[in-house]
Formats: C-alpha cells, structure tokens, sequence
C-alpha cells in the first residue's frame, strides 16, 4: 500500500524555512539527509562569497586609495588582526565573555517564556491579564531601557543578562502561547472525553504540539540575545570587557582592521548559535514527527 | 433488550439564540446500529455531543447505560508526534491502564482494523483511510458499549470510503456495540444500519425512522441491489419532504 503524503501545513508559519520533504523509502534517508544538509551548507557558502566579492569590489573599485581605510581589504585585516596576539588574545577574551552572556541570559528568557506562556494558557481571563505584559515588554525600545538597567544594577554580568532576557523573552513567550494553542479542538475533545488531567492535558497535549513553534521562539530567541549581550557590552563600558565594549573602543579609535575584525566575529558567533538552534530544531522535530516525515 | 442510550425530548439551544435541537427523542439499544441523516446544519453532531457529554442538554433528558462510550471524530485527530500503536494506546494511557496491558490492547485493535506492520508509522506517513483506521483502532480499544460516529468517512474519497463502510460494519459485527452514526449520505446510512433516523433542517426533528431489514454481514454488491435503492428512495424522499 502506498503511504501517501500528507502534507500537513507547515507549523511554523513565522519563520517559512522548514521544508514539506516529500515520502520517500527509508533506506534513503541518510543519503538524502546528507544531500540536504549539503543542499543548506551550499547558499550559505555562495552568500559569503557574495559579500566576500562585494567587500573586495568597493574597495577597490568604488573606494579611492586614500579612503581605502574606510574598508580595508579583507587579506588585509585578517592579516594584521588573526595573526597578532596582542589584538586577537583580548578579542576572543571578550568575545567568550559576550558568549557567556548571551548563553546564559537565553537560558534564562527560555526558561521564563515557557514558564510565562505555560500561565497564560490555564485560562482565557489569565491570559488577557498577562499578555500586555509581554507586549509592553515588547515595544519598549531595548536602547532605551539598557542605561536604566545599569544605574540599577551595575555594569556587571547579571545587568547584562538582565539586557539579554529582556529582548530575547517576547519571541519565547509569543511562540510557546502560539504553539500551546495549536492543538485542535477535538484533539482537546478526545482528552475531555477520556477525563484527561489538566496535566495530562499540558503534558501530552499542548506541549508536544507547541514543540515546532517552541524551536521557532528559540530559533529568533538566541539570534535576539546574541544582540542583547552586544549592546549591553556597548552600554556598559566599566566591568567586565566584551566584544560590544571592544567595538566600541576600536572605532573611537578608528582602528578599522581591529574593527572589521570584531565585527566578523560577532556575524559568526550570531550565525553559529542560530545554526546550532536550526540543526536541533530540525532533528528534533523530525524524530518527533516520524523518520522522513517534514 | 437494554437501551444504550435514550434521548428524551432534548433540545439545545446555543447562548447565541439559535435552536440546534428541538424535542429530539431517539433511543439505540445494543446490537443496534442507529444512523442519523439529515441536512447540513440540522443539529446531527450537537446529537453527538450531547450524547457523549461534551455539551449540556438544555432542555429534555438523555440516559446512557454504558461503562464505556467511545467518539470517533470527522478528522482522524491523531497526535502528529505519536506513532499509530500509541495514538490507539491514549485512551488508555489518560486513564492510567498499566503500560503492557494497554500496549497489547493497542496492538489488537490495529491488527483489527488491518494496520499490523503499521504500528510505527506516524500520522503523516498514513494515507488518509488508514490514518481514520488509526482513529477506529482508538476507540474500539476502550472495548466501548456505546460507539458515536461523527461523519468519520465524510473527508475520504469514494473507494476508500466504500471499503471503510465495508470493514465497519464488520467491526460492529464482531464486537457488538451500540451505534449512532452521523452522515450526510443516504446510501452509507441504509449500507451501515439497522435503522435510518432521518432530521430535518434546523432546528432539527426527528422526521422519520426507517427500519432497515437485512443481516451483517453485508456484501458490498448489497447497494445495486433493487430492494436497496427501494430503501434509499424512502429514505431520501423522508429526507427530501423537510429540508
């Protein structure tokens, strides 16, 4: 018999980057789950290529040679940056500081987001209480509000976590709620017929079927708090050093090799704690969901 | 002979104002297969969910005499991220069967329905008919003295839906429960049933009660049978009067 495909709409409607994989016999699914990876890795690499010709074209074409400094060609800086202890040792020092930030402070808008949508779904009343909250919570300009968390709390690790959490919580909260009202109605129908608990309801309902937007929220959450830990490095200047605070130092400066630099270190680490949220997205929903299923 | 379930002059009315249900009185006994046709919109699955307690009656009483009562519904609703044999095991999971026993029971029903080596498979690896024999396997599972059909075969196609009809009513054959049924097609009425309760548009009446005279099992070839679509005639010129 045929196992025909249902191709059921795709969960995650915020993000669009899922793909609907066509049934296929699953002998050939390594092979095709190598030829996808490959077929992602491929535009990424074409993309840096893009920007690598683009980066080389302005500056030697658009830019004159005595404003070449405005950006150096790229040889150039990894030349007098990557290979000179003194620029690079501070650099990743501050970067693995930022790094420590952004982690934990994700860690922690993970946890509360879940938690605070897991509230907001027990009933129709908590949620409309709750929910401006977030919103506002939403809608107020991080920039903002970064000075104000460091008169409060110091220049220290905890006010730039508090910065972290504070961007990235909306997107954890707004796709756990999204994701933890998915469930049909009957679906909720057959747990009310089989006097299901309201942790049964929680645990083998609703949660399992907010799990596809839960990785979304997580997905735009950890790219959110990678910037969170940046500008809290920019802001608070005193206290511990980050990649913000070396940025910020390298253009007062006009120090562009050191600069670009940095600047090429935050784009990878962004990249990577995305990459990281979008491998475990895809191999855990694709074993939730059945081998060769989307 | 025990009747399952007894509706009794029941009414709904909706907090909106509009009356589902006007003075419905219908009873299925066990060993009875009991399908209800009528227009869109007449009330048949506001039957349904009164039957099984989803909804309050607003007016009349329903008795039901069983110790278990199962609810198939129009779409499969399956749990995407379960495999077919623990869609089937939820019934028994939520009510806190021991794992083994209700791993065996699971595996029986499937294997019923014709889904052995399917166990594994996921929702979205199913063709639609075998996805809604999933949803057959769960409620049959609980062993059910009252079984509620709510159009399960409405989004299938023709040959798959012919062939669902077939291996019901085999089902009912074997296991013997009583059966209400909601469908919009006459012919699956008359092939299903041991009586035809015909509604009429909303608010939605009983209009007609039509016996339906032969034993299971059914041959398929029963529907081009003259004395069969004597018996669909009847029942859409009940159904045809008061729509």
């Amino acid at each position: 018999m045929s196992a025909a495909a249902v191709n059921a709409p795709a969960a995650d409607t915020q993000s669009g980057t899922r793909d609907v994989v066509a049934q296929a016999p699953a002998r050939a699914g390594v092979r095709r789950g190598l030829v996808s990876a490959g077929a992602k890795v491929w535009p990424l690499l074409a993309a840096v290529g893009g920007i690598v010709a683009v980066w080389y074209a302005v500056t030697y074409l658009v830019l004159s040679p005595e404003r070449r400094f405005l950006l150096p060609p790229l040889h150039q800086v990894i030349g007098t940056t990557v290979g000179n202890p003194n620029i690079m040792g501070p650099m990743l020092d501050a970067l693995g500081q930022t790094v420590g930030v952004a982690l934990s402070g994700l860690a922690i808008a993970v946890v509360l987001g879940i938690g605070y949508a897991v509230v907001m779904v027990q009933a129709g009343w908590v949620e409309k209480i709750l929910y401006p909250y977030a919103v506002i919570l939403q809608t107020i300009p991080i920039l903002a509000l970064t000075p104000l968390i460091g008169i409060w709390m110091g220049y220290g690790f905890s006010a730039r976590i508090v910065v972290c959490v504070i961007i990235a919580l909306f997107p954890m909260i707004a796709n756990t709620l999204f994701g933890l009202q998915s469930a049909g109605p009957a679906a909720h129908d057959l747990f009310t017929l089989n006097r299901a608990t309201r942790a049964q309801r929680l645990f083998k309902l609703q949660f399992p079927a907010a799990l596809p937007s839960i990785f979304t929220g997580l997905r735009n959450a950890a790219g959110l708090s990678v910037i969170g830990a940046i500008v809290g490095d920019f802001f608070f200047q005193q206290g511990l050093p980050g990649i913000g605070g070396l940025l910020r130092v390298y253009t007062l400066r006009l120090n562009m090799d050191a600069l670009f630099t940095a600047i090429i270190l935050t784009a990878l680490f962004g990249v990577a704690v995305f990459s990281v949220f979008a491998a475990l997205d895809r191999a855990v929903i694709g074993r939730w969901y059945g081998r060769g299923a989307p | 002979m025990t009747r399952t379930l007894v509706l009794d002059d029941v009414s709904k009315t909706f907090p909106t104002g509009t009356v589902a249900l006007d003075g419905v009185s219908l009873s299925v006994a066990a060993g009875e297969f009991v399908t209800v046709v009528g227009p869109s919109g007449c009330g048949k699955s506001t039957l349904l969910r009164l039957a099984s307690g989803l909804d309050e009656v607003t007016g009349g009483e329903i008795e039901v005499n069983a110790t278990s009562t199962s609810y198939v519904f129009q779409e499969a609703t399956l749990l995407e991220w379960r495999s077919a044999l623990r869609n089937v095991e939820l019934a028994g999971e939520l009510r806190g069967a021991a794992k083994p026993d209700r791993r065996r029971r699971a595996q029986e029903a499937l294997d019923l329905v014709g889904l052995s080596g399917f166990e594994k498979q996921h929702p979205r690896q199913l063709s639609g008919g075998m996805r809604m024999r999933v949803s057959i396997a769960r409620a049959l599972v609980a062993e059910p003295d009252l079984a509620l059909f709510d159009e399960p075969f409405g989004a299938l196609d023709e040959i798959t839906r012919l062939r669902m009809q077939t291996e019901l009513q085999s089902l009912f054959e074997l296991k013997n429960f009583a059966g209400l049924f909601i469908t919009h097609s006459v012919s699956e009425a008359v092939y299903l049933s041991t009586r035809v309760v015909v509604m009429s548009g909303r608010p939605g009446r009983v209009v007609a009660d039509i016996p339906v005279p032969w034993s299971y099992p059914r041959p398929p070839e029963l529907r081009y049978e003259p004395e069969f679509a004597a018996l669909t005639g009847e029942v859409s010129a009940a159904l045809g009067e008061h729509s």
